[in-house]
């Protein structure tokens, strides 16, 4: 063993360690680490790779039901369809690069969740993303959104998936730390799952893809004088995308697979060669040895210490069955993409990592893995919000220019801009397209069934309790899935929240996770797969907790789905309860000014039963159109409805115990609106089932009519829906 | 008909395109690979959309030089069709084998979104099903849609009936809303002078099933398979 520069507590604090954490290392090699060993170390321990800080609350997930195939701990999730099918999805972050470089940050984002999911076998066939984005008066925010939004389709639109769907808000606590959150979803055979636990001593291990390079190093640790070297040939620590090396890269792997020569597969993503080697010798109980010296590398001189941390974007480690080594060679050769047998699997349980023939780590893996951190942080109830009367509301502006103000704001215009810098047709199996439905629908190809996808969370509800928006999350998730006529099958989710260190941010954590847990089993909805990125702030402000949950939904005839639209003659038919919840609404932010009061109330019960319902009634036919209530409440829901259908709606006066601006603007959970044919049929059979229903109104025209006659041009609605994008941006 | 799919790294949309073969022919597209170069036995040659070797130089640049091109071009001068949608048309005319070019679209962003198109002639095998003067719609997704050429060569093109498809109103006018990526005369597509080559910016292949946005585009690919069934 060479130890060519020493290690200290000093340099291991540098590399982010801990000292209780630096001290393990120790103990597990009982010797001072190597450079590299300290790199190795210092990354798998990281909060990203290690989620020691979050692991103990996300136990209380449920992650179990009879259709689920592989939950948490894989690259992605897998859940049965039926048709011998199988949907493998996941959702992951890319928030800190999008910040430093929004463009390659989002496109990386995109690359890496895509790897997740074809390194499993499956095609990849549509991806989401849910974004947030500081201040839209802040400058910096509208840098940030353009790069974010052509990255994201650069890099989708090229390497050939449709992007369907997503979500946008915007907040002044994400100034300074934009999230991008990336899902993709595919389609595998579910008999034939690949996963990344090594096995075979002597078995070869395979490097595929693009060459090593030096981006991505070891990000904010890494200084320069660490190493002595030229500061002038590091490069910036954000990746860079290439989309058509991935395309090349999904063709291959999946010709590959078609095949039996693939026994383990793991994407380089987060801590690139590092993780992907120890965790699958790791999870194969296994040792790896690796020979650096045969890894492809696009620059020259590069250390072990680089080539181990490296996260050089579109590379994935793969155990092969030696007989058919060949066969994969000659796949990758035509694919033009990189080749290289870089080590074996060996019976040391050590992974052991050589560099111009001297070993540069030697690390027993068994030990290593107990010895991964997991704290229980210090937890502190966040602080209330601030409180809200609705009696305090006592000259609330009228409702037709407090409607056209909520459509236009940048949290609920249209978001026609965005999506239409996505490809969201290629694969012609788009069956919703983003903005005419709740949850995209993309049928799989060849079969009658279509997928539902959404993904959503309300983080200003989870800022003022965060267990509420936690369950509120799921809830809407859940939702958006029933209002397209699909059945949730289960979900992804994406934590963004601030430092574990801080124990009121951890105290939200919680109670998010608490209340995602009740949702989850009240709606029989479990987590499969998910991530975690802790760490979302600035200047000791961080951003508001921000669980975002990517749904799957299934209908097994997609010629069965609903969208938004309303037609000529429907009427319009409320499910649920309407209190009139204002408190952490949008009406009351942008009409009053305030962000007061707590969110409302989630009935996990009544979520369940007016879900199955519309779900039910979708099913049977009686339903045209469907939108579920949320941001913006009832009105602003009809209003989309109304622009989605270019069909005015004539509304009938609220119940006289409710103020109108309360009717029309709460957020009262557990809520659709539909569009039928015959209203008197779908309210009789809502009162036989004891759903709470109330008739609306009714399609047709060119006006939004509201109660007392007053009408507003969907021209007008228009105008004020379309305007904020393109004026901001372009 | 017996029509092959050529596949250059990083195209994109030549599962799209076997789909809409398959639908009006019954039977699976040869798929091939951008270094086969024996086309013998096939009636027409489609170039798929996507971003053939990334389009990191410029679209379709780079596919235009491959094994493959060379074939098509004796395929062509053979009087056999040829169809290219999207990168297949940028390939097509950095190959020479349509006029002109397809620059960044006027927005300078990626579009994507349903267009009209208005059928221009069709005494075609591509536009035979269709109407002359028919509006149908179809979805665009391209970052370099917008069709250029030397005004001598647009003259070219409309004295003699070349142009295919113009970008245009739901109702078949022209108008520069509905030039969505400026295309000079708001072609979207263009005919060889022997009316067997079209290349073109929308995707016909992605409206061919009426859960999937409608079949819209079907009529090409009925056409195609009426006039060169064998």
């Amino acid at each position: 063993m060479r130890i060519e520069r020493a290690t200290n507590q000093a340099l291991a604090t540098e590399f982010g360690l801990a000292p209780d954490e630096y001290a393990r290392s120790l103990a597990i090699l009982g010797r001072e680490p190597t450079i590299t060993e300290l790199g190795i170390f210092a990354a798998m321990w990281s909060e990203h790779c290690s989620y020691k800080s979050s692991r103990i609350w996300l136990r209380e997930l449920p992650t179990e039901a009879p259709w689920v195939i592989q939950g948490p701990g894989e690259n992605a999730g897998v859940v049965a369809i039926g048709a011998g099918l199988a949907a493998v999805f996941k959702m992951e972050s890319h928030n800190h690069p999008s910040f430093i470089e929004p463009y390659q940050g989002a496109a990386t984002g995109v690359g890496g969740i895509l790897r997740d999911i074809f390194t499993m076998g499956a095609r990849p066939i549509a991806s989401l993303n849910a974004l947030r984005f500081g201040d839209p008066a802040d400058p910096a925010t509208r840098r940030i959104v353009d790069g974010v939004v052509r990255g994201i389709g650069g890099y989708g639109n090229c390497v050939g998936v449709p992007t369907v769907g997503g979500e946008i808000n915007f907040h002044p606590a994400y100034n300074g730390n934009p999230l991008v959150n990336a899902m993709t979803v595919g389609i595998a055979p579910a008999g034939r799952i690949f996963r990344s636990a090594a096995a075979g001593i002597g078995n070869p291990v395979v490097y595929v893809g693009a060459r090593t390079g030096r981006d991505g190093i070891h990000g904010a640790t890494m200084a320069s004088a660490a190493f002595g070297a030229d500061a002038a040939e590091k490069k910036p620590t954000v990746q860079v995308g290439d989309p058509f090396t991935e395309k090349l890269l999904i063709e291959a792997c999946l010709e590959l697979m078609e095949t039996d020569a693939i026994i383990a597969i793991q994407d380089m993503g987060a801590a690139g060669l590092t993780s992907s080697a120890v965790e699958m010798a790791g999870k194969g109980g296994l040792g790896i040895a690796l020979d650096l010296d045969l890894v492809p590398l696009r620059e020259s001189g590069m250390s072990a210490y680089e080539i181990m941390l490296s996260e050089s974007q579109e590379r994935m480690l793969m155990v092969l069955d030696p007989v058919r080594e060949e066969v994969g060679r000659a796949i990758f050769e035509k694919w033009e993409l990189d080749f290289a047998v870089i080590g074996q699997l060996t019976d040391s349980g050590r992974i052991v990592v050589r560099r111009q023939g001297r070993v540069e780590a030697d690390i027993p893996l068994a030990p290593f893995a107990a010895a991964a951190p997991l704290y229980r942080r210090p937890l502190a109830t966040p602080p209330a919000p601030p409180a809200f009367d609705p009696a305090s509301i006592l000259d609330p502006p009228a409702l037709a220019p407090a409607l056209l103000h909520l459509v236009g704001c940048p949290d609920l215009c249209s978001r026609a801009w965005v999506w239409d810098q996505y490809d969201s047709t290629l694969g012609g199996q788009t069956v919703r397209r983003p903005g005419t439905a709740d949850a995209a629908v993309i049928r799989v190809e060849g079969q009658a069934l279509a997928l539902a996808l959404t993904t959503d969370c309300t983080p200003r509800y989870c800022a003022a309790d965060a267990e509420t928006g936690g369950a509120q999350a799921i809830a809407e998730a859940w939702r958006n899935l029933t209002a397209v006529g699909a059945r949730p099958l289960a979900l992804t989710d994406n934590l963004n929240f601030g430092s574990p260190e801080n124990p009121a941010v951890m105290g939200q954590f919680a109670a998010a996770v608490r209340g995602m847990a009740a949702a989850c089993r009240a709606l029989d909805f479990p987590v499969v797969s998910g991530n975690v990125s802790l760490y979302n702030e600035t200047a000791g402000t961080a951003i508001l907790p921000t669980p975002v949950i990517g749904g799957l939904g299934i209908l097994d005839d997609a010629a069965q789905a609903v969208g938004l639209a309303l037609s000529p003659g429907l009427e319009l038919v409320l499910i649920g309860l309407t209190a009139g919840w204002l408190g952490q609404s949008l009406w009351l932010r942008e009409m009053a000014g305030k962000e007061a009061g707590l969110p409302p109330p989630v009935d996990l019960l009544a979520e369940r039963r007016h879900g199955d319902f519309v779900r039910r009634e979708i099913a049977g036919g009686a339903v045209r159109a469907c939108h579920d209530v949320s941001d913006g409440g009832l009105l602003v829901a009809i209003a989309e409805m109304a622009l989605a259908g270019s069909v005015g709606v004539r509304l009938a006066g609220p119940p006289a115990d409710i103020a109108p601006h309360a009717f029309w603007f709460g957020e009262d959970q557990a809520r659709y609106v539909l569009g039928a044919a015959d209203a008197e049929a779908l309210l009789a059979a809502a009162e036989a089932a004891r759903i709470p229903a109330l008739r609306l109104g009714i399609a047709g025209g060119g006006d939004l009519t509201l109660p007392g006659g007053i009408a507003i041009s969907l021209a007008a609605l228009r105008e004020a829906h379309e305007r904020f994008f393109p004026a901001w941006l372009d | 008909m017996r029509a092959g799919i050529t596949i250059f790294p990083g195209i994109n949309r030549e599962r799209d395109m076997a789909i809409a073969f398959r639908k009006v022919t019954g039977k699976p597209p040869r798929m091939l690979w951008h270094q086969e170069t024996d086309l013998s036995g096939l009636d027409l040659i489609v170039i798929p959309g996507g971003f053939s070797f990334g389009d990191y130089l410029r679209a379709g640049a780079m596919a235009a030089h491959s094994p493959i091109m060379g074939a098509i071009r004796r395929h062509a001068e053979r009087g056999g069709y040829v169809l290219g949608a999207c990168n297949g048309f940028q390939i097509l005319t950095e190959a020479g084998l349509l006029p002109g070019a397809l620059l960044r679209n006027a927005s300078l962003r990626f579009l994507s979104m349903d267009c009209h198109l208005r059928v221009e002639r069709t005494d075609t095998a591509f536009t035979g099903h269709y109407q002359r003067g028919q509006v149908f719609r179809a979805p665009l997704a391209h970052g370099d849609g917008n069709y250029f050429a030397d005004e001598a060569t647009l003259d070219r093109l409309e004295g003699e009936g070349l142009v295919a498809f113009r970008y245009a109103t739901g109702d078949g006018r022209l108008a520069p809303e509905a030039n969505l990526n400026g295309s000079a005369r708001a072609i979207a597509g263009i005919f060889s002078g022997n009316l067997r080559i079209l290349g073109l910016m929308p995707h016909a292949e992605d409206r061919v099933d009426p859960l999937a946005g409608g079949t819209d585009g079907l009529p090409l690919f009925e056409g195609l398979a009426a006039a060169l069934a064998a």
